[in-house]
């Protein structure tokens, strides 16, 4: 990978709930020692079980970092205009201006992110004059009404109240809205969770419209795997705060390495297929718990000794990256031979 | 349906409640186990007065006559819903022969004027205050006067009235101890008898404002607080949307939602606190004179403030309920 | 939730700390009162206006009455007042709640109606009314219930809700499906959901009953003979005990009663904040 082709990148990225409970604090480990590389013009995944940090991940990235949460470690460098910087030693005016113009965020449950008692145009406002100077009202509703065309949405909802729009209609809207000032990076989390099937598939053409003309990075969370085979160009594996696999999403659908990526996708219902779906058993862990060694280690069917002391490092193999005692070795032994 | 699920069922309450209201009015003194005529006559009985038993059963009619209490409770019933709708609520025992309407007439003004002021002072005055507390409810300042909040809520409004009178009126002798304006002054437009007025509604105004205005804030402060935390609001910081835009269209536009909820519900809990202050600082309002009227038994003049009190007050708190789909765009458009 | 991890999470609040100081204090005193060596109803035991003494630790008023034991009686009848209102409104307000709530359909409807009816009317002026016609005849116990009856109204909705709430859980689909009596779902698995809502509104609502006694008694509604805040406090302003500047006479129920409302108050809010940190600040009691 080209250093000039990343547009976001991350070392060791700590960011954890530090909560106040009765006698003591409690820590959520929710992001817990990421290490991304996410490049210009893709659309990048991020999968797993719900509670394994994802949504965190995607704050830590968009540095909306509040209380409780707290960055523990680790930086997130965005590359803009060939210069690269670290998005935490902003100061608060400079994150202002760079959200929305640089990079923008379509949060988890969209239905409830409109304010209730202002049309959408009015939000479209609200967004338009926050970012660009010397325009008149009319000049940002025209240019709201312009961008709704583009894509492809019904200009009626810029007169309406949020309460009046479908779940779907709302969640194209922030995806829209996201879109709106042609951002390099766009995060999306959860856009598709809570629409029914036909839905999803609009939302869906959405994001792949957008990056189409864009040709910007979409950072798209979902825990279904069956959406990420059909939008991401590479896809990531979260476990416990951790990734613990990385690599085209065509190669992990092809060739998953780590137990817990199979058992996601042999989850996936498949064409024909009428035999038992097998999900990983038990329950995720607590992430304010976590297991010693590998966190995957009690719910893995393959479990060795050495799982249950010793976390796994990052093991690549070209593009592909695993997190797995049982593939150590072989990355070992792969290094070797190249070197 | 706006029409169908809001305003009809908020008009059919409105009409319900006025009717059972009035009609519980009605019924109460004659449920009684003494009637009004015979407490009339014991009460000028106790004050030594001799009565000849010739004269006593006159006086029994003519009582009967004025109270509305002859015929069946059906033609009284009727009679008692004729007289309200005319505002002919008989004439008045105590300022005999006065018309209770009359006596009303005088005594509204006062209440109006300090109810209404009050109120609104202390809406605005709380909410502001309690917004701009709960927006920077980590700071301070908010946390001081939250504290200090927790004091001042929870005592009833003659406690505060007293302490103010006590301190303000006899201690250090800064304000009037009583009354509407200076006795013997006749009421004029001169900034003389403004001012006079103005002083004298000092006390009873203040304790009512710091009552009220501590209960806002506190509500208010609170609502804030948790709007904050709202997805909306959220997603506007998130989108770098200007703090002040997100303070005024977000925050405030929201949270004064429930807030106007809460006003007509407190109405009524406003008024018995006006008539309580009224009563401690002897302001000629409709409180001092229900208190006269309690005092003096005189049953025209109790039930007339008390009919027209209900409706009053239950009209405010329609008026108000009409109002808040102006705000909520979730009601207008179901 | 076990009662002795809840008190000692309750303990750590400073507020509830010091209500419940100030509390104990003034049950105290209550309990005291039985022990008076003076008939509270008897006028002249004692010579009239002293000052403050080591015979009258407040003095006496007025009336010739130890200021002092007068005001242990007041407390301890405001506060059985409190209580016969504040539980008798708390059989209403439940019972409304859990039927509307459980029932739902057409009695949800009237329920809510006459409920709705309740908060909107200004039942001040018609607890007005009935006080002027019973008040001869009105005792601590009649005077609670009198109050009862005004005062279950706003939590028979917070209680309502709760239920509604209740419903939805999967407990009570499963109960119903199991074919479990609705009284035994109602009282084995709602119960301990609505009490600490029904105790926490029942502080509050003690305090709207004193407060409204200590209105009534202020307005000359209830029977003077029964020492309570508001008679205490009555009494002191018939005799122009501010006018008089006898401070000890008049101050004695005032800084009582507010010393009794802060304790509440303080008590409702850090129970009902560890209750639900969301709902703060409420609206205290009836009307
Ligand atoms: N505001 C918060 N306070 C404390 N813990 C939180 C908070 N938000 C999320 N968590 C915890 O952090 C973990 C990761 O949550 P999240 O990032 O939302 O996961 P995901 O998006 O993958 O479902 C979960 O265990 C969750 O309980
Ligand atoms: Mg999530």
């Amino acid at each position: 990978m080209k250093p000039s082709d990343v547009v976001l990148r991350t070392e060791n990225l700590k960011a954890h709930y530090v909560l106040d409970v009765p006698g003591g604090q409690k820590v959520v480990r929710a992001v817990d020692g990421v290490e991304l590389q996410i490049r210009r013009n893709e659309i990048y995944g991020i999968a797993g079980e719900s509670g394994c940090g994802k949504s965190t991940l995607m704050k830590t990235l968009y540095a909306w970092v509040n209380r409780p949460l707290r960055l523990v470690e680790g930086s997130v460098f965005y590359s803009k205009d060939g210069q690269e910087f670290d998005v935490y030693a902003l100061n608060k005016q400079e994150l202002r201006r760079l959200r929305w113009t640089f990079m923008a965020y379509v949060p988890q449950g969209a239905m409830s992110i409109f304010n209730p008692v202002i049309k959408i145009k009015e939000t479209y406002r609200d967004f338009l004059s926050s970012h660009l100077r010397g325009k008149t009202v009319e000049e940002m509703f025209e240019m709201a009404k312009e961008h709704i065309e583009q894509l492809g949405l019904p200009v009626s909802i810029l007169e309406a109240y949020p309460h009046q729009l479908s779940g779907g209609m709302r969640q194209r809207v922030a995806i829209a809205l996201a879109a709106l000032l042609r951002p390099s990076v766009i995060f999306a989390d959860e856009p598709t969770t809570a629409l029914d099937v036909v839905v999803q598939r609009g939302v869906v053409q959405l994001l792949k419209d957008i990056q189409e003309r864009l040709h910007n990075t979409i950072i798209l969370v979902t825990h279904d795997m069956g959406i990420h085979a059909n939008v991401t160009d590479r896809l990531c594996i979260m476990y416990a705060g951790r990734i613990i696999e990385e690599a085209a999403t065509v190669e992990i659908f092809k060739n998953p390495l780590h137990p817990y990526t199979q058992f996601l996708i042999n989850s996936l219902p498949q064409f024909g297929d009428t035999g038992e779906r097998v999900s990983a058993p038990g329950q995720p862990p607590s992430l304010a718990n976590l297991p010693s060694g590998c966190a995957f280690h009690p719910r893995c069917p393959q479990a060795m000794p050495i799982c249950r002391e010793r976390r796994p490092e990052d093991t690549k193999l070209g593009e592909h990256r695993v997190a797995c005692w049982l593939h150590a070795e072989r990355g070992e032994a792969e290094y070797a031979a190249n070197s | 349906m706006f029409w169908r699920d809001y305003l009809i069922p908020r008009l059919l309450q409105y009409f319900l409640v006025i009717f059972l209201g009035i009609t519980i009015v009605f019924f109460i003194p004659r449920l009684a186990p003494t009637n009004p005529v015979e407490r009339t006559i014991a009460e000028v009985r106790s004050r030594g007065q001799y009565l000849d038993p010739a004269h006593i059963k006159d006086m029994v009619d003519a009582l009967t006559e004025m109270y509305g209490l002859s015929g069946s409770w059906w033609e009284q019933y009727k009679d008692f819903w004729v007289r309200l709708s005319r505002g002919d609520f008989g004439v008045s025992f105590f300022q005999f022969p006065t018309p209770v309407i009359e006596l009303i007439k005088r005594a509204l003004p006062w209440t109006v004027g300090l109810l209404f002021t009050t109120t609104v002072l202390s809406w605005l005055f709380g909410n502001i205050v309690g917004g701009m507390a709960g927006y920077a409810h980590s700071r301070g300042w908010s946390k001081l006067l939250d504290f200090l909040a927790m004091f001042v809520r929870p005592i009833p409004y003659y406690v505060v009235a007293l302490g103010l009178l006590i301190l303000f009126g006899y201690v250090y002798r800064l304000f009037p101890i009583g009354g509407g304006a200076t006795i013997g002054v006749r009421p004029s437009w001169t900034l003389a008898y403004i001012k006079d007025v103005l002083r004298h509604a000092f006390l009873p105004a203040l304790s009512m404002v710091l009552l009220g205005g501590a209960s806002w804030f506190q509500t208010s402060k609170l609502i804030v607080q948790n709007v904050k935390a709202e997805d909306f609001v959220q997603y506007a910081q998130l989108g770098g949307i200007r703090e002040s835009r997100i303070m005024f269209r977000y925050i405030i536009r929201n949270a004064m939602l429930p807030q106007v909820t809460n006003l007509a519900l407190s109405l009524g809990q406003i008024l018995s606190g006006a008539l309580i202050t009224e009563i401690v600082f002897s302001y000629p309002g409709l409180g001092h004179l229900l208190y006269s009227a309690i005092t003096t038994g005189d049953y025209n003049l109790i039930m007339g403030i008390i009919s027209l009190s209900i409706v009053a007050i239950t009209t405010l708190v329609l008026i108000v309920d009409l109002l808040y789909p102006l705000f909520d765009p979730r009601i207008r458009y179901k | 939730m076990a009662l002795g991890s809840t008190l000692r999470d309750l303990f750590r609040d400073y507020r509830f700390v010091v209500a419940f100081i100030v509390l104990l204090f003034l049950v105290a005193l209550a309990v005291i009162s039985a022990f008076s060596p003076y008939d509270p109803t008897i006028w002249y035991y004692a010579p009239r206006d002293l000052k403050p003494s080591s015979q009258h630790i407040l003095g006496t008023d007025s009336r010739g009455q130890d200021i002092f034991w007068q005001a242990a009686f007041a407390i301890r009848n405001s506060l059985i007042i409190s209580i016969v209102a504040g539980l008798f409104s708390r059989l209403i307000a439940v019972a409304v709640g859990l039927v509307a709530g459980y029932q739902g359909g057409r009695t949800d409807r009237v329920l809510m109606f006459i409920t709705d009816g309740f908060l909107v009317i200004p039942l001040f002026l018609i607890l007005v009314m009935l006080a002027m016609l019973i008040r001869d005849k009105m005792n601590v116990f009649t005077t609670g219930l009198l109050l009862a009856v005004f005062g279950w109204a706003w939590d028979a909705r917070v209680l309502r809700s709760q239920v509604l709430s209740l419903r939805e859980r999967e407990f009570t689909k499963t109960a119903i499906l199991s074919g479990t009596p609705t009284l035994e779902l109602v009282f084995k698995e709602y119960m301990p959901y609505i009490t600490p809502l029904a105790f926490s509104t029942l502080i509050n609502n003690m305090s709207w009953a004193i407060g409204m006694e200590m209105t009534l008694s202020i307005i000359g509604l209830t029977n003077m003979d029964i020492p309570t805040l508001g008679t205490n406090l009555k009494w002191a302003l018939n005799y122009q005990a501010i006018l008089m500047r006898r401070w000890n006479w008049i101050l004695t129920p005032v800084v009582l009663s507010v010393l009794l409302f802060i304790a509440l108050y303080w008590l409702s809010v850090s129970i009902s904040e560890y209750l639900d940190p969301r709902t703060r600040v409420q609206r205290v009691g009836g009307e």
